[in-house]
């Protein structure tokens, strides 16, 4: 069961609409940016969180997707470039009541804030990580990212870039994430009910957005968000069901000793039976692994969806209890006890 | 028949040893033990920096000296009474502090080849005809402890680790100290493991009485207690009253406390102090490295409690950019920096204080910050204390500015009562109540500080970062002008603390020839200097600063009066630039950059060259 620490709306309060959380602050992203898809979707599924506003804290680095914090009403922090997963932390352990969302870009998160990024995977605060993926730097204007692929030519790689990029959702999974999910800005529908799950989800949620930068990396995830070749592009993941997709829904994913295979389910050869069932819920991390790898070199499907969704306990919680538990063992702190403890002397 | 016992008004030990030999618990017992008599101590730990140097090598020596006295003091001693050298390393590294005529003890049974080989030593320093100038008293420390403690079931290893609390029995016996406290410390030290309990308390009492039994000890000394004035004391290190400091300061502000940290030398005592006090509500955060350290603090001040960071200069250099961002963003903040020897990674286990200006100026940009530095190991207490009160008063970061001295020296504190200490007061917003709706850069006419306005209030909801603000309403803003007047309000405000501090305390003249000014961990030897000055009837005067950013107000005057300025400091004149380009005065420096305090002599005969200079003497 959902227990989520972040106080309620008490019953009978007035509901909260989208306008609600808009900020009076005009929106700076280029027209056209994949930014404001992700925004409107934001603003429109917190009405539906049930958290007073004044509860909610975004927190966000540097970078064009970083400016977001400023479009919301709720509390903000715009902070310093790849820091925000370490404010965030302190912003939930001193008050573990709040929602406390981050927003990254893949340069903030993965660049200079990769080691936070881990560190904050595996602890496991109850809070929610945003990743805006458009595989560039927007911001300073279009140098490769560590999500770029290899051989990209930017304006810092004319030549092509001759590194290998990350998989966000692999690192997530490597870095002990409990709640690892994908969606994308031009589906609103998918992008709200997955932010939706991840504020549901009590941990660390992860959701790397694939992000449309129309200025610097136009098309990046078009094969992935366009109606003629979405459906035959990407796989969505259902907890429990099994991995079929395509225009016609008649391909699967099945495996074939260890190897992964695309096959038709509809000329009769196959049927859904055959096909791998997704399971979000399971604590062995072997299934989410293959899946965030199987598009990387294998002409297979992009998974879009929950990958893994499991029950650790978070680092807030922990240390509140021990808290509770020192107080218990050896009674509320007193300062004058504490200042005059160990061997003292007096002198008249 | 007792051996008679002479009154002496001090002394100065000196434990020296392998890393492995102990010298650093026997050092802080006999601490301990002194000032719990009633005597004024002040001690100078000085370990290397290897965790397990090879053994007998002169890299692996850790020496621990404290000086005593019925008089009140102020530095460990420059030279030192006794001399206890557990082997010729020890020997070899610590002689040339040993006064003539002073006590030499050598556990002679470390004096063989393979030990003074390793020494550097050619020929057996005991035979040498330099140490007749000294008593010297030739110990077989390890066979006499093997020899006490042979009843017990415990392996020779075992049995050769208890005798440094042989050599601490000589010591007790030589300076007239009962075992007591030290008995009681090693109960408690080892309760799990009784055995070694039953082996250290013989090794202690076999010292004892060897040294009252032999006959190479003729005469044993006494320090009667000092005067201090009344009221209950402990004996406390500069890091352990920078930990009481911060709990404290929690306490009576209602902040949860919460610290961000990193290991690093000297400033890790304070994660551990830190981390026993849960039932505090204190959280202590490990984190992956400096920055996220100084991350969570910033995040937990912008949730509404007291974010206190520590580390040393290495790690302040990497959390630069996130105090720069406390600092525009207004929010209190505490950055503890223990210095040590630097540049880089330098000599992380030697004392200096050449961080002043890395923070005064290591940030990009118009950044000013207080700055406020302990002058000794208790006031540490009070300057982390005072850092916490002006960081919530003014909603700024404050940098406390301790040195690797003091964090690790102890000496006799007077422990405070809760109603002396100052009021820190949040004073949180509470509603928006301007006709604008909230307005997060709305300033106190007075302070300057903005309103301090916590998630999970109702109508405050606000977004702060590091781009410029505008003026009172906090947004976003590139409008020209408006940047002028953020950055000379934000050094306003600084300045402005300056206005509500005490008058500055000028000790010994109060106008003449010399003024020592000083900061930091040198307070012990530039006070003793001055002391000795003004017993002499010098026109000479100290004035210690603990506001290094904002100067207090009346300095300007307080140079004015004096011919000479002279600023001692472990580092090449940080302290000294900031003076002359402030108050345009010619002040002079001194300055020892070599990981050890200064001594009282070394000032004293500057001081006799700038007297001479202007023809005094
Ligand atoms: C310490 C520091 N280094 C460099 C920069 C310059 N910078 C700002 S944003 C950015 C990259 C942003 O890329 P990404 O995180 O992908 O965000 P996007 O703009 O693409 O949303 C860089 C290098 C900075 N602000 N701070
Ligand atoms: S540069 Fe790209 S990412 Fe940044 S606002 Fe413009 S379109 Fe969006
Ligand atoms: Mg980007």
């Amino acid at each position: 069961m959902r227990r989520k620490r972040s106080s309620r709306i008490p019953a009978g309060a007035p509901t909260l609409s989208k306008k609600d959380f808009e900020s009076d602050q005009d929106v700076r992203w280029c027209p056209g940016c994949g930014d404001y898809s992700i925004l409107a979707q934001t603003q429109r599924i917190m009405p539906e969180l049930g958290i007073p506003k004044e509860n909610i804290v975004f927190i966000s680095g540097i970078g064009c997707s970083s400016r977001f914090p400023y479009y919301m009403n709720t509390y903000g922090f715009h902070t310093i470039h790849g820091r925000a997963p370490t404010i965030a932390s302190g912003v939930k352990m001193a008050n573990p009541d709040l929602s406390v969302w981050v927003i990254t870009g893949d340069g903030d998160a993965l660049s200079i804030g990769g080691n936070h990024f881990i560190h904050l995977m595996r602890r496991n605060f109850d809070v929610n990580v945003l990743l805006f993926n458009n595989r560039i730097y927007g911001l300073t204007k279009g140098q490769y990212s560590p999500t770029s692929e290899q051989g990209k030519q930017t304006k810092s790689t004319p030549l092509g870039s001759v590194d290998t990029p990350f998989n966000p959702i692999s690192l997530a999974l490597a870095s002990g994430a409990t709640f690892v999910a994908r969606s994308l800005d031009r589906d609103p529908n998918h992008l709200r009910a997955i932010i939706k799950s991840a504020f549901e989800h009590k941990g660390t949620s992860f959701i790397e957005i694939y992000q449309n930068c129309n200025v610097f990396n136009d098309g990046a995830f078009f094969q992935y968000t366009e109606k003629d070749t979405k459906a035959d592009n990407t796989v969505i993941l259902e907890h429990n069901e099994p991995l079929v997709f395509g225009a016609e829904r008649d391909k699967g994913i099945r495996l074939n000793g260890f190897q992964p295979e695309v096959v038709k389910t509809a000329n009769g050869e196959y049927s859904t039976e055959d096909l791998i069932v997704h399971d979000q819920y399971a604590e062995d991390t072997t299934l989410a692994n293959f899946l965030a790898r199987m598009s990387d070199t294998l002409d297979l499907p992009d998974p879009i969806g929950i990958f893994r969704s499991i029950r650790h306990p978070c680092y807030e919680d922990l240390m509140t209890s021990q808290i509770r538990t020192a107080k218990e063992r050896m009674g509320e702190g007193n300062l004058e006890a504490l200042l005059n403890d160990g061997e003292t002397w007096t002198v008249s | 028949m007792r051996k008679p016992v002479e009154q002496i008004e001090e002394a100065t030990i000196l434990f020296a040893g392998d890393s492995g030999d102990g010298s650093q618990t026997i050092g802080t017992q006999m601490t301990e033990t002194t000032a719990l008599i009633g005597n004024d101590v002040a001690t100078l730990p000085d370990y290397p920096a290897e965790i397990r140097a090879p053994a007998g090598s002169i890299a692996g020596v850790s020496g621990f000296q404290l000086h005593f006295s019925s008089e009140q003091i102020h530095t460990p001693g420059d030279l030192c009474d006794v001399l206890v050298a557990m082997n010729p390393a020890a020997l070899k590294v610590h002689l040339n502090k040993l006064k003539p005529n002073g006590i030499l003890i050598v556990n002679t049974d470390n004096f063989a080849r393979r030990n003074l080989r390793l020494a550097g030593y050619e020929e057996d320093p005991l035979e040498d005809d330099k140490l007749t100038k000294y008593q010297v008293f030739r110990v077989e420390l390890t066979q006499l402890t093997r020899k006490a403690l042979e009843a017990t079931q415990l392996s020779v290893p075992e049995i050769d680790r208890c005798k440094n609390f042989f050599a601490l029995g000589m010591i007790l016996w030589l300076y007239n100290r009962p075992m007591e406290y030290t008995m009681k410390w090693i109960k408690a030290k080892f309760a799990k493991r009784p055995q070694y309990i039953e082996s250290n308390i013989l090794a202690l009492r076999a010292g004892n009485t060897y040294c009252e039994a032999t006959e190479q000890f003729a005469v044993s000394y006494d320090v009667k207690p000092a005067d201090f004035e009344p009221g209950t004391y402990r004996n406390i290190e500069g890091n352990m009253a920078t930990v009481l400091g911060l709990v404290a300061a929690s306490y009576q502000s209602g902040l949860p406390l919460v610290y961000g940290s990193y290991p690093i030398t000297p400033a890790s005592d304070i994660l551990h102090g830190l981390a026993q006090y849960r039932n505090f509500g204190v959280v202590t955060m490990q984190m992956e490295d400096e920055i996220a350290a100084v991350g969570v603090a910033i995040g937990a001040a912008f949730s509404g409690a007291l974010g206190v960071t520590g580390s040393s200069g290495p790690g302040l250099a990497l959390k630069a950019e996130a105090i720069n961002l406390a600092m525009i963003a207004e929010l209190p903040l505490v950055v503890c920096n223990i210095q040590r020897a630097g540049p880089s990674t330098g000599m992380p286990t030697k004392t200096e204080q050449s961080d002043l200006l890395q923070m005064f100026y290591g940030r990009n940009g118009e950044s000013p910050l207080p700055i406020i530095a302990p002058s000794r190991p208790f006031d540490c207490f009070e300057t982390v204390y005072e850092a916490c009160r002006i960081a919530v008063k003014y909603r700024t970061p404050v940098i406390f500015l301790s040195d690797l001295y003091i964090a690790m020296g102890a000496e006799p504190w007077k422990i405070p009562q809760l109603s002396e200490l100052p009021e820190i007061r949040p004073d949180f917003a509470g509603s928006a109540d301007t006709r604008n709706g909230f307005e997060p850069y709305l300033r106190d006419p007075e302070t300057l500080a903005r309103p301090w306005a916590k998630p999970g209030t109702a109508g405050l909801e606000h977004r702060i970062g590091g781009l410029e603000k505008s003026d009172v309403t906090g947004h976003v803003s590139y409008d020209a002008e408006n940047h002028q007047r953020m950055v000379e309000i934000r050094a306003e405000k600084v300045a402005r603390i300056a206005d509500a501090l005490p008058p500055t305390e000028v000790f010994g003249a109060p106008e003449g020839d010399i003024l020592l000014l000083g900061w930091g961990g040198t307070y012990g030897a530039i006070r003793t200097t001055a002391e000795n000055c003004v017993a002499d009837g010098l026109p000479i005067a100290h004035v210690h600063l603990r506001h290094l950013n904002p100067f207090p107000k009346d300095l300007g005057d307080i140079l004015q009066r004096f011919k000479k300025i002279l600023i001692p400091e472990q580092n090449s004149g940080q302290l000294l630039q900031l003076i002359r380009s402030t108050y345009l005065i010619d002040a002079i420096g001194f300055n020892k950059v070599q990981g050890q305090p200064f001594h009282v002599f070394e000032l004293a005969s500057k001081i006799d060259e700038i007297l001479e200079e202007i023809g005094r003497a």
